[in-house]
């Protein structure tokens, strides 16, 4: 396999599998690992008729998935214990999201660290209960601190002293030097109670952040999984009536409209997404690179495409701060390493 | 990229490099190893320049595959066959997450399986490829399977990496020339050697045993031997385990089980002779 475009397929159209050669095979696995899709695999294939060494290697791929869930789960409802009692509903971002909801995103979803969105009036109450709490900083040099304060839309990434978990606790889904700035207050206000003090973002909103997570904050790496939730996210929303202007309002409000059309062209063209035209609009010349860079992915699960790849982490920083800010945090970071 | 596809217990393995004398060194280290099942390895050990020059400037061997960590050091070229061995036990290290793991060797006899924990240099390598020779059948250098729902021991027969005196030592027992690797030096383990298991090893490695004994060695001292508790062993065991907490409470009641049926203890040998004579004793005492 010269690229992860088979897993795409398997993923979207669990069937094109069946024809597979057992090199073939050797190779989905590997792929699905190395983009952390296997757990996902594994549940899109669970009911075909597969070679038993197959099943054998997907079931723990599944059981994998669900004990990653049960942990995840249970980090949640620690932060809830922390945070609940001082008044601060959580709203559960990514990952912890569609595990809590029960979103078909979630199923054999890997969930990374807790991402959890807080109103950023109550930011600093959040950070005094987590510390009090157990949790403590993963850097404490005096540079990150400033940097993360002053310029991102986090916390410093926090780990629990004794579990081992991190939280990023965040005040809203982009840093506020990017060149775009979502309504924060929009995103808390429109938000789900989903259990008590516990909530998760607009069915709008989701999908919104998983277009800013994909597409307009990171170079892109982990990308195809990104893009999976997107899929499957819009699957299940595009079903309830009025959801694609409800989509198209909320792209406006958080200056996310262009972003959106790109991910849903990314979405059609690598997933074959049922998607609403407008809202796409038309291929541009460039969506090719960024199909490229999300299946860029050899069939020995090696790394591919390092041009393409190079020039999406530099996008990834000049999208995130201005070229003098920019070239200021570079210097920085140079100096201390 | 070379490649080599080959079956081990229960892993099917795919080892690949874009160089060929490594992959070369596994076709003659692993001849007589069964195919996947239904040709298809499920389970891809690689190993690879760090960057792209590296392949052919002051070549370097990094270990990789479907599951890796992010700060191994590479290799330098001529010990490559050392890395293809550490990245295929790291993507069981890492990935095995159908039986519970123990880092240990194991050797079998009379369908019983003695087990042996231990650190890198207690000699466990060492005494369950001598006990392989002398009667028993190895099972596994490295890491020994737990079945979870049967408690049986499975073999994992890999070769066996035979480090600094040990060469020696095995060299002087095995007539076969052909069952050893090439001799590695000025590894980051030393002087390094691997060695096949015999056939009977080979061909047996699906046939599992019953956990009936185990023994913690410490190699380079003088005789003596203590029993080792049952919380000890808990612990010990737990200690070793690379995929313990993430098999969840499966892993605990299998771990939990071992620790309470098998008997276990500790001993200290001063060579060879004398370690399979203390081993041959608990075994005599534990009626293996």
């Amino acid at each position: 396999m010269r690229d992860a475009r088979a897993l795409a397929a398997a993923l979207a159209d669990p069937v094109s599998v069946l024809a597979f050669s057992s090199d073939d095979w050797t190779s989905l696995l590997a792929i699905a690992r190395a983009e952390r899709l296997d757990g996902s695999l594994a549940f899109r294939l669970a009911d075909l008729p597969l070679p038993p060494v197959v099943l054998r290697a997907l079931e723990d791929a599944r059981a994998q998935a669900e004990f990653g869930q049960t942990q995840a789960l249970w980090e949640v409802e620690m932060a809830r214990r922390v945070l609940a009692p001082i008044g601060i509903a959580p709203i559960l971002l990514k990952g912890s999201a569609f595990a809590f909801a029960r979103l078909p995103a979630g199923i054999g979803r890997l969930v990374g660290d807790l991402d959890i969105l807080v109103p950023r009036d109550r930011i600093d109450d959040a950070e005094a209960a987590l510390l009090a709490a157990g949790f403590e900083w993963v850097k404490n040099d005096d540079y990150t601190q400033l940097y993360y304060r002053r310029w991102m839309h986090e916390l410093p990434p926090l780990v629990h002293r004794e579990r081992g978990s991190m939280i990023d606790v965040h005040h809203t889904i982009l840093p506020p030097t990017a060149r775009r700035t979502p309504d924060a207050a929009a995103l808390i206000g429109d938000s789900i109670e989903i259990a008590p003090s516990l909530r998760i973002l607009s069915p709008p909103d989701m999908i919104i952040h998983a277009v800013a997570h994909l597409l307009a904050d990171g170079d892109l790496a982990g990308g195809l999984r990104n893009l999976w939730d997107i899929d499957r996210l819009l699957r299940l929303f595009a079903a309830s009536a009025d959801f694609w202007k409800a989509l198209e309002r909320r792209a406006a409000l958080h200056e996310m409209r262009e972003p959106l059309g790109l991910a849903l062209r990314l979405a059609d063209r690598i997933f074959a997404t049922p998607v609403e035209p407008r809202l796409a609009g038309y291929d541009r010349m460039r969506d090719g690179l960024f199909v490229r860079r999300l299946l860029a992915r050899d069939g020995w699960g090696r790394p591919t495409r390092p041009i393409n790849r190079l020039g999406f982490y530099v996008r990834s920083h000049w999208m995130r701060m201005p070229p003098l800010m920019l070239a200021r945090h570079l210097w920085i970071k140079a100096r201390a390493t | 990229m070379h490649e080599i596809k080959l079956r081990v217990g229960t892993i099917s393995y795919r080892v690949a490099s874009p160089w060929l004398a490594p992959v070369a060194a596994l076709r003659r280290l692993y001849a007589g190893y069964p195919a996947p099942e239904d040709g298809i390895a499920t389970v891809t050990a690689r190993i690879g320049p760090p960057a792209r020059w590296r392949r052919w400037i002051r070549p370097q061997v990094g270990i990789e595959g479907d599951h890796s960590l992010p700060d191994t050091v590479p290799m330098a070229l001529r010990h490559a066959l050392l890395a293809a061995e550490m990245a295929m036990n790291m993507q069981v290290a890492l990935g095995e997450r159908r039986h519970l793991l123990l880092h240990a060797s194991a050797v079998e006899r009379g369908g019983k399986a003695l087990i042996m924990p231990g650190e890198s240099g207690s000699g466990k390598s060492t005494l369950a490829a001598l006990l392989g020779e002398a009667g028993w059948r190895l099972m596994a250098d490295e890491f020994v399977m737990i079945d979870l729902a049967s408690g049986m021991a499975l073999p994992f027969p890999r070769a066996i990496s035979l480090k600094n005196s040990a060469i020696a030592e095995m060299v002087g027992r095995i007539a076969d020339p052909g069952r050893f690797g090439p001799q590695l030096s000025a590894t980051p383990k030393g002087e390094l050697r691997h060695l096949r298991p015999n056939a009977d090893a080979i061909s047996r490695m699906d046939e599992p045993a019953v956990p009936a004994l185990i023994l913690f060695p410490s190699f380079g001292f003088e005789a003596a031997s203590e029993g080792v508790s049952r919380s000890e062993l808990f612990m010990r065991l737990t200690e070793g385990s690379t995929n313990y907490v993430a098999l969840g409470l499966p892993g605990f009641e299998a771990l939990l089980r071992l620790a309470q049926s098998v008997p276990s203890a500790r001993f200290a040998y001063p060579d060879s002779d004398s370690g399979i004579a203390i081993v041959e004793q608990f075994c005599a005492e534990a009626g293996i």
